[in-house]
C-alpha cells in the first residue's frame, strides 16, 4: 500500500505508537495517508479503535515477519 | 474538543498503578477524549514535587511524609518491591523496552491536555499546600467536582 508519510514505531509499546500517531497526523494535510510501522501486535486492534474514535480512516494493514504496517488516511474534517 | 469525558481517580501511590493510570490517560487523550485525573489520598504523592521539606505540615504529618516521600521518582511497586530491588528491576526493564518513565508519561499527559486535579481534603490531611505539587496540577477541588465530570462520561476509573 502507498503512503505519503511513514511513522516508525518499531520497539515502542502501547501507548506510544497511538500517541505518536495522533501527534503526527495533525501535521498531515487532509486525505494524506500515514504508514505506521510497529512490532507491537496490539496495534492490529488499537489502530482501528483509534480510527473509530477520531474519525480518521483505517485503510488496512500488512504484516511481514513481526513487522506490522498500518495505514491511516487523515480525515480533513477532524483535527 | 470532544464530548467524551474520561475520568480517572488516582487513589494509589504506587509506581505500577501510577503507570497504568497514565497509560490509560495518555491513550484516551490521543483518541480525542477529554481526560481528567483526580489525585486523592496516596495518589497525591504521584504529583508531589517531593523533596521532603516540612512546608506547612504539622509534626505528625511531617513524620508521615518522611516515610512516604512524594514525587514520581520515589514511588514503590505495589508488589515485589523487595526494599527497592524490585522497583529497580522494573525500571531497568522499562528502559530496555524503551517504555517511557512515569515522569515522561506525566509530561506527555499534560502536553496532550489532560487535566490534573488534586483533592483538597487529602491535601489537608497530609499537610500539603498548592506549592508542594508539580506545575501540571492546575486545579484543586473536591468530590463534587469529580462526580460532576464523571456523571457525564462513560469511562470512569478508580486506580
Amino acid at each position: 500500500m502507498d503512503a505519503d508519510h511513514t511513522l516508525d514505531c518499531i520497539g515502542l509499546y502501547c501507548p506510544m505508537p497511538i500517541v505518536k500517531t495522533s501527534q503526527r497526523i495533525k501535521e498531515l494535510s487532509g486525505d494524506e495517508v500515514l504508514e505506521v510501522v510497529s512490532d507491537d501486535r496490539g496495534i492490529k486492534s488499537d489502530m482501528p479503535a483509534w480510527c473509530e474514535k477520531t474519525g480518521h480512516e483505517f485503510l488496512g494493514l500488512q504484516e511481514d515477519e513481526g513487522e506490522i504496517k498500518v495505514y491511516v488516511r487523515k480525515n480533513p474534517t477532524t483535527g | 474538543m470532544s464530548d467524551e469525558q474520561v475520568t480517572l481517580i488516582v487513589f494509589s501511590g504506587e509506581l505500577d498503578r501510577a503507570l497504568a493510570a497514565f497509560n490509560l490517560a495518555n491513550t484516551a487523550a490521543s483518541m480525542g477524549m477529554d481526560v481528567t485525573m483526580f489525585f486523592t489520598f496516596w495518589g497525591l504523592t504521584v504529583v508531589e514535587k517531593g523533596g521532603g521539606a516540612r512546608g506547612d505540615k504539622g509534626l505528625l504529618q511531617w513524620m508521615m511524609s518522611l516515610v512516604n516521600r512524594g514525587g514520581a521518582g520515589r514511588l514503590k511497586l505495589s508488589r515485589m518491591n523487595m526494599l527497592g530491588a524490585g522497583k529497580g528491576a522494573m525500571k531497568s526493564l522499562m528502559k530496555k523496552y524503551r517504555m517511557p518513565s512515569l515522569q515522561e508519561m506525566i509530561a506527555l499527559a499534560a502536553e496532550q491536555g489532560v487535566r490534573f486535579v488534586a483533592c483538597t481534603t487529602s491535601m489537608a490531611l497530609m499537610g500539603l499546600a498548592e506549592k508542594d505539587f508539580i506545575d501540571e496540577v492546575g486545579e484543586f477541588a473536591g468530590a463534587a467536582t469529580y462526580l460532576g465530570l464523571a456523571s457525564k462520561g462513560n469511562v470512569n476509573l478508580f486506580i
